[in-house]
């Protein structure tokens, strides 16, 4: 089972069609016990980080997260998604999160007309670490990007890819074993995202 | 490096997708999912559908075409018209749109943009925000004023002024668009984008008078502005997005293709 975890945060309708678009029979689970017989789980969102923190514990998936990484389940992240899987972000005064990478987010600084937040449309991503999801470009590729955090890992081991905002290279891909993160929506990046998407469909949880 | 963004309008009339002309009245184009799907396929960055005989109608936006859009296209689109309260736009979210455009309702209601903010995050609230020339009227310091009701009503608002009242609020992006330029297709008007994209923290798209892929440039060079939407040049004209974008990159642009 392909599952989307459904805990409230945002517009999840648009990661369920474009994994159906691409061949895939995604289904929205709302409870741990339910998406821990996924064999692939797709983690979304959009939101403020303390709402999905508090929404994703009490669904238990803050638990079933850490498990299905231990375990090698293939797992997606993607945005907030994504920058929950830190130990904290500075979101909302200061969340803790779930602590499965190691590292903080923090926020972009506005500085009009150049540097607007959130730092939303379509930039290019370096990706200079090959991985079974991204295809083995020579240019670095465009996706849609719409958040106003972004990650530090404090281990640049974690990360796959990296994108350029005003001047800061910020974290635009992460990940570690079967866990996979995209700052970025694949899902709302076209041909380039719905590849991305088509491989996690068949990725067998090993990065490389 | 984040790239400008060129979008598509869409102008919903009775199901179909229709061009204003200006003096001219409106014209149908065709229906709004084959046509999304064909701008999708040519590379458009993002796409705009406005219900726009919704409100006059006293309806709800169309979420059945909402739904239909978002099945067939994979890029960001956002939707207005007929939007008059936090359940509509909780509606038209769920069916699979990203964002949401208030107009006229935000002028009346400033405070549903605090409201849609808080429920759906500012990046999914687009102040929609027509300004009309006013020159030497002290009212009107940026020298714009905000219309409403495509452009007949005046509303007293200087145009900067309330565009930093909406991001205040919580508007995470707006389109500015030109009532003066609109169907003109001479050009967008550059100065009052300008004006607002140094006067906010948020992205700003320009809308309205795009004629020639030099007015695109323009919009980026001296309007500032984040994208620039386009609807004719699309519609009528039949230029392709993808080839659009391509003459944008060799004029110096930076643009996805």
């Amino acid at each position: 089972m392909l599952a989307i975890l459904d805990y409230d945060a945002g517009n999840i309708e648009s990661v369920r069609l474009a994994l159906r678009h691409v061949g895939g029979d995604p289904v929205f689970v709302r409870d741990a016990a339910e998406a821990a017989k996924a064999d692939r789980i797709v983690f979304p969102g959009v939101g403020s980080a303390a709402q999905c923190m508090t929404n994703l514990k009490a669904r238990g998936f803050d638990s079933l997260l850490r498990e299905a990484v231990a375990r090698g389940t293939p797992v997606l992240a993607i945005c907030i998604g994504m920058q929950l899987l830190f130990d904290s972000s500075a979101e909302d005064g200061g969340v803790a999160a779930l602590g499965i990478l190691p590292g903080t987010v923090k926020r972009f600084i506005p500085d009009a007309p150049k540097t607007k937040v959130p730092h939303m449309g379509w930039n290019t991503v370096a990706m200079p670490t090959p991985h079974p999801l991204l295809p083995d470009a020579r240019e670095p590729d465009a996706f849609y990007f719409v958040h106003s955090y972004y990650a530090q890992p404090a281990d640049p081991g974690v990360v796959y890819g990296t994108a350029d905002y005003c001047g800061l290279a910020f974290t635009a891909m992460a990940g570690t074993g079967s866990l996979f993160a995209a700052q970025f929506h694949p899902e709302k990046s076209g041909p380039a995202g719905l590849d991305i998407l088509r491989r996690f469909l068949q990725w067998d949880g090993r990065p490389c | 490096m984040l790239m400008k963004r060129l979008i598509i309008c869409l102008d919903i009339r009775g199901g179909m997708v229709t061009k204003g002309v200006k003096f001219v009245g409106n014209q149908d184009v065709g229906d709004p999912v084959s046509l999304a799907h064909k701008y999708y396929e040519q590379g458009v960055d993002e796409m705009v559908f406005y219900d726009i005989t919704a409100s006059a109608e006293n309806r709800p936006i169309d979420i059945d075409m909402v739904r239909r859009v978002a099945e067939q296209i994979f890029i960001p689109f956002t939707v207005g018209g007929g939007l008059g309260s936090l359940a509509d736009m909780r509606a038209a979210l769920l069916a699979g749109a990203d964002k949401v455009s208030l107009n006229s309702l935000a002028v009346s209601q400033p405070d549903i943009i605090r409201q849609g903010a808080r429920e759906f995050g500012n990046q999914c609230i687009v102040l929609g925000l027509d300004a009309k020339r006013r020159p030497n009227d002290a009212r009107f310091p940026s020298g714009c004023e905000v219309v409403v009701r495509g452009g007949r009503t005046p509303t007293g608002l200087d145009v900067v002024e309330w565009a930093k009242r909406a991001v205040d609020l919580g508007a995470g992006e707006i389109t500015l668009n030109s009532i003066d330029a609109d169907g003109a297709r001479d050009g967008y008007d550059n100065d009052i984008t300008a004006a607002v994209a140094r006067a906010v923290t948020v992205p700003v798209i320009a809308s309205g008078g795009a004629g020639t892929v030099e007015h695109l440039r323009d919009a980026f060079v001296i309007g500032c502005a984040d994208a620039a939407l386009i609807a004719s040049m699309a519609h009528i004209d039949g230029r392709s997005p993808l080839d659009l974008k391509r003459e944008l990159v060799s004029m110096g642009i930076h643009m996805r293709l």
